[in-house]
């Protein structure tokens, strides 16, 4: 389960505003890969990928604009850095977001349409087993008050489904799950995303 | 459920642990925020809460009214819901079981079973196991912690002292908690068997602390945060979320001191973050001192 010694020597950002970026860093940290907390402007300098973590993104799209991490990580990804985005982290990628706020901001990064909190309150939140494509048997996928990916352009890739929904999505540089790869006890899809940088 | 399940044939399941600890998961890093109504929630999500937690006095406000304190009416939690998309958390008593039914039949994102509130079983703590919702309970010292998460809570908060603008407390129980896990990760395999019959805590709990050298669940901070120094404390104590109570609505001008906490406990090791996020944020919540406190909230629990 080694990635290639190209990437070894690449950092992993994870946004570290608000929500799950330890479990981010834990599967980081087990892949033997360097991983960086991003808060501020200065902390983007030395990254050459960037995962954004499950959490409030209400929340965190507030803390994007307070900490100026904002316009520099829009850039950035506009101009091809890989980035991952996990529930929340989606919904910040998303090119539409529907039952957001208002002024909750938007990387239009990846070109889905994208509903907060689709498939209920917690007590609706589970746990299921899916086929992701490109690996050899199910990966068992953690929902929390997830996002529904409600439609897709034809340009993006779908690499996991959970009955008629896509929840796995890649279009150029921009991975996204519905999901929370990083809660379960397998690396696989953090490992598909580190060796594609 | 049900529909969902005929949407979707692929075998799912919900309320099991990973899935519960997996909302606490995502409130790391974050502020929930006591909110007595629809307003205030409003204000609360508006600064950039994680989850707001809906009840109908704030513990300020308990411990100056007296009597007994209990479950808020359902009408008033329905109402918070309705205007946050944010997890809205509500309490019940410690041990009232049908408190905690009411409050899941509610669709409320996280239980906790407050000492804030007057024991209803001086006792019992309430069966979690038995519940889709995730709890939250508070803890004194790692003992206590323990006991909750073996009975299913999901989540630990310290306890500090609710409603005094006090911190003191909530560093003593972080730092009883705390330090008590680094102990044990240097413990060998025989003075395990004795950590566990001095903490009152599960064997097997205390064994599995002492190989991953933390709690099975995350840790958050209560009681007694009121400035954007006392939620970057906890967090630099190790706490890996805040909870404020009456902090942010018993002060002067609670939204600007409500975003203020919400970018300290991010920036939380960034004095100079710090320092400009407190500038002319108003007076504090006025507090009381350990000594001028009649009954200790903290205590409540067993």
């Amino acid at each position: 389960m080694r990635v290639s010694q190209n990437s070894a020597t690449k950092v992993v950002g994870v946004l570290a505003l608000q929500g799950a970026f330890d479990s981010h860093e834990r599967m980081l940290d087990e892949l033997d890969v360097a991983a960086q907390e991003v808060r501020t402007p200065q902390d983007l300098s030395v990254v050459d990928a960037l995962i954004m973590p499950g959490g409030e993104s209400t929340t965190m799209s507030q803390l994007l604009e307070s900490s100026e991490l904002f316009e520099p990580l829009k850039k950035m990804i506009h101009e091809g850095m890989p980035v991952f985005g996990t529930c929340a982290g989606m919904i910040l990628l998303a090119k539409t977001i529907i039952d957001g706020r208002d002024d909750q901001v938007s990387f239009n990064a990846i070109d889905i349409e994208v509903q907060r909190n689709a498939y209920g309150r917690q007590i609706d939140s589970f746990e299921a087993e899916i086929q992701v494509e490109r690996l050899d048997g199910a990966f068992h996928a953690v929902f929390i008050r997830a996002p529904r990916i409600v439609s897709l352009s034809p340009n993006v890739e779908i690499l996991a489904k959970f009955g008629s929904d896509v929840v796995l999505a890649k279009q150029k540089n921009v991975l996204v799950a519905a999901f929370h790869p990083e809660l379960s006890n397998d690396k696989r899809i953090h490992e598909m995303f580190v060796e594609g940088i | 459920m049900a529909k969902r399940e005929t949407e979707n044939p692929s075998k799912s399941a919900t309320g099991s642990m990973l899935v519960k600890r997996g909302l606490a998961e995502m409130l790391k890093g974050g502020v929930i925020m006591d909110v007595v109504n629809p307003e205030q929630a409003k204000i609360a999500e508006d600064a950039g809460a994680c989850a707001v937690m809906a009840l109908e006095r704030v513990p300020a406000d308990i411990r100056r009214d007296g009597g007994v304190a209990r479950m808020s009416d359902p009408e008033m939690i329905t109402g918070i819901q309705a205007v946050c998309s944010i997890p809205v958390m509500a309490k019940a008593r410690i041990g009232h079981f049908v408190e905690a039914q009411v409050l899941e039949s509610l669709g409320v994102d996280f239980i906790d079973e407050s000492e804030v509130l007057t024991p209803a079983d001086e006792a019992h703590h309430i069966d979690k196991l038995k519940f889709t919702a995730p709890f939250v309970c508070g803890a004194t010292n790692l003992g206590e912690a323990l006991r909750r998460i073996s009975e299913g809570a999901a989540l630990i908060r310290s306890k500090g002292e609710a409603g005094t603008g006090n911190i003191v407390e909530a560093v003593r129980h972080l730092r009883s908690i705390i330090g008590d896990i680094r102990k044990i990760t240097q413990a060998d395999s025989a003075e395990l068997f004795e950590w566990a019959k001095r903490l009152q805590a599960p064997l097997p709990l205390v064994q599995e602390i002492a190989e991953t050298g933390w709690l099975q669940v995350p840790l958050f901070c209560a009681g007694g945060i009121a400035t954007p120094s006392d939620a970057a404390l906890a967090m630099q104590l190790g706490a890996q979320a805040v909870f404020v109570g009456s902090g942010i609505f018993k002060s002067d001008d609670p939204a600007p001191r409500a975003k203020a906490i919400v970018e300290a406990t991010t920036h939380f090791r960034d004095p100079e973050i710090i320092a400009k996020v407190s500038r002319n944020l108003g007076v504090p919540m006025t507090g009381i001192g350990m000594d001028k406190i009649e009954q200790r909230y903290a205590e409540r629990g067993w």
